[in-house]
């Protein structure tokens, strides 16, 4: 089985985000492998296992993302695509990304592609299933159960907490949800067969696009942080006080009734 | 010269980073309080390859550096400073020796399955008479015709109730010149006469094993000799040159978490109507922290490339351990006073972390030992 994996290097953002001017400070910022794309890497792991085939993880970045697709290889994944868009000078967005992706798989023979639900950082969803709009195949998001045989592909997905299930067919492409597995830690001896493990980098000129090609349809004018979180206030008195006091804030103050 | 670790490297930390906050932070409390070695942890550590990290893929292990192996012990002993303590041994001071010293057979033998994580190793060099002088074994071992009978008492031994095999030194003879011969031999646990035992009540590190051994009439094979039988106690000051590498990489570990827990509640703790991060007092304590944290890193990391560049090492080695160490145990005391009476309290964690840090001015050389090896390596006695 031919399986693709699309993978975003996000900054954790469990660690301290520094907004400068509306850029993110990539200095102090600690990068990761997108959290979703852990799971979609660690399911594309078990269904080679599982099926036999390749694990092709592909992201579309520039060279610090090689630690990352790296870490990917480690966990056990075959091989590893970066397509690099470091020479592009203006600001992608998630069109010129899934462009590029769309660009790639249309000359790729795949049976399944594998994608995070969101990316952590921008969390918009929107690259996976416009790779598969843009190359015309059935889409899943958000699975939390996938079982393939033969061609027929069985699974479940997480609506708001209730779960549906979706009878479809391969060639697919899913996006995967927190349940779906567990991903394995990276092992050493994993680290290390790593750096043995292709690793191609390609440009827009490999995949017969042009800049203007890949323009962003969107521009992001400006990024902050959510405002810092205000102490809470403690209402004192009796009852009758209190109430009155409360009505007066949510009604002046909060300006919520 | 660069500053930037390599891909693996840095791919290795983030993946312990990570197995350690999740599975090895979360038992630090228990381990500490009810004096527990956590077993299970070892055997995760095994299977994700962690305690073979120095050793070629040949002898089990995963062919990393003494870099990578290092930032592995500070990330373990960030999380859990007696879990690090155990890990830093098994690796180098139980299987160390058997890799630089061993025959083929030796490394085929008992390497294999301590670097591919099946089974720990532990180093028994310390007697109830025989510390910092430990030219001055009273162990012996008597040469019959078929092998050794070794008998002697040793003390204070990590990891030996879970291991699978203990180098033992032990006084094989005297050199012309009346000096005791040291010998090394790799004794496995399950041998006759081989007791061993924990009696121990520690100050800190409660959760890394700590055993007596007592040796009576053991027999070991000749072929159970590790390296040159003249040169035992070469090998050892060998070995301990660099397990002190992984000390200092624990130290810098378990300060690391403490500065990080003492600059926290610095910015979140209020008096006089100011979080107490505001006072310069407390500012210059976190200020000498970070930065004497940081010098100690850099030590390790100098050490560690020296060892793996195969330069000479021992004397930044000794820099590292006794910088490393004592910066730790004061780098825990002013966290705790940073915490106040809170700091004072097990909740808080702060007091753990002081009273393992101390043990790292003791084992595998002692601070003043420390400063003997480098007075010797600048020249002093020349
Ligand atoms: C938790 C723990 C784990 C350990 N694990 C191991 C292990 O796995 N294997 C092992 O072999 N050992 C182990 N040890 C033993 C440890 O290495 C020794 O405790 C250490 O070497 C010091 O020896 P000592 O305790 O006998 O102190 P001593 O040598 O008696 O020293 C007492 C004091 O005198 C000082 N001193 C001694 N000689 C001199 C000198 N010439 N000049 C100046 N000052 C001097 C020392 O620095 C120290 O302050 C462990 C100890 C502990 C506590």
């Amino acid at each position: 089985m031919n399986i693709y994996v699309i993978m975003k290097r996000t900054f954790d953002t469990e660690e301290k985000i520094v907004i400068n001017d509306g850029v993110i400070d990539e200095d102090g910022a600690e990068f990761i492998i997108n959290p979703y794309d852990e799971y979609a890497i660690e399911e594309a792991i078990v269904l080679r296992d599982e099926h036999g085939g390749e694990v092709t993880v592909v992201t579309v970045g520039d060279e610090d993302a090689e630690k990352e697709l790296r870490t990917a290889l480690a966990m056990g994944a075959d091989k590893a695509v970066l397509i690099d868009v470091e020479d592009v000078d203006e600001e992608l967005d998630h069109f010129s990304i899934s462009k590029a992706l769309t660009a790639y798989f249309s000359k790729k023979e795949y049976d399944i592609i594998l994608g995070g639900n969101v990316a952590v950082d921008d969390g918009a969803g929107q690259v996976a299933s416009r790779v598969a709009e843009g190359l015309g195949i059935n889409q899943v998001t958000t699975i939390t159960s996938l079982e393939i045989d033969g061609t027929a592909v069985n699974i479940e997905r997480d609506v708001e907490g209730d779960v549906e299930k979706i009878e479809t067919s391969l060639p697919l492409l899913v996006t995967c949800q927190q349940g779906l597995n567990e991903p394995r830690y990276p092992s050493l001896p994993g680290i290390m067969k790593a750096k043995k493990k292709p690793l191609d980098t390609i440009d827009l000129d490999d995949l017969d696009l042009e800049e203007e090609d890949v323009e962003a349809k969107t521009k992001t004018i400006d990024r902050f942080l959510p405002p810092e979180k205000q102490a809470g206030k403690i209402l004192e008195g009796e009852v009758d006080e209190q109430v009155d006091e409360l009505v007066q804030l949510l009604r002046n103050e909060a300006k919520v009734i | 010269m660069d500053f930037e670790l390599t891909n693996e490297q840095q791919i290795t930390k983030s993946m312990v980073k990570e197995f350690a906050e999740q599975e090895i932070a979360p038992k630090a409390i228990e381990v500490d309080r009810n004096a527990r070695f956590p077993i299970e942890t070892f055997q995760k550590m095994g299977e994700l390859g962690l305690l073979g990290i120095p050793f070629p893929e040949k002898y089990g292990g995963a062919g990393g550096d003494t870099i990578t192996y290092a930032l592995c012990v500070e990330e373990i002993g960030k999380a859990c400073a007696s879990t690090g303590l155990s890990y830093a041994a098994a690796v180098s001071l139980g299987a160390s020796p058997i890799y630089q010293f061993g025959t083929e057979k030796q490394k085929q033998q008992y390497l294999m399955p301590l670097a591919s994580g099946k089974t720990l190793g532990s180093f028994g060099l310390t007697e109830p008479n025989a510390g910092s002088d430990a030219g001055g074994t009273q162990t012996k071992a008597r040469e019959e015709k078929d092998g050794y009978v070794i008998n002697g008492e040793k003390c204070w031994i990590t990891n030996a109730q879970y291991a699978s095999t203990v180098i033992v030194t032990a006084v094989t003879g005297k050199t012309t010149s009346g000096k005791n011969i040291i010998s090394a031999f790799i004794v496995p646990t399950d041998t006759k006469g081989f007791k061993i035992t924990s009696p121990y009540e520690k100050m800190g590190v409660r959760g890394s094993n700590t055993s007596e051994l007592i040796l009576e009439e053991v027999k070991v094979p000749k072929e159970n000799i590790l390296g040159d039988r003249q040169k035992g106690f070469q090998q050892f000051l060998h070995t301990l040159d660099g397990g002190r590498i992984s000390i200092a990489a624990l130290a810098v570990g378990i300060a690391q978490k403490a500065y990080e827990k003492a600059l926290h509640y610095a910015k979140s703790r209020k008096q006089f109507g100011n979080p107490i991060a505001s006072f310069q007092a407390i500012q210059f304590k976190l200020a000498d922290m970070a930065m004497e944290i940081e010098a100690a890193r850099q030590l390790v990391l100098k050490a560690a490339w020296l060892k793996d560049n195969r330069k000479p090492f021992k004397k930044t080695a000794s820099f590292a351990k006794l910088f490393a160490s004592e910066m730790a145990t004061k780098t825990c005391n002013q966290a705790l006073q940073i915490h106040g009476g809170y700091g004072y309290m097990r909740e808080y964690e702060i007091e753990r972390m002081l009273r393992d840090a101390k043990l790292l001015e003791i084992g595998e050389g002692t601070s003043e030992i420390q400063r003997l090896v480098i007075a010797r390596e600048i020249g002093c006695l020349e």
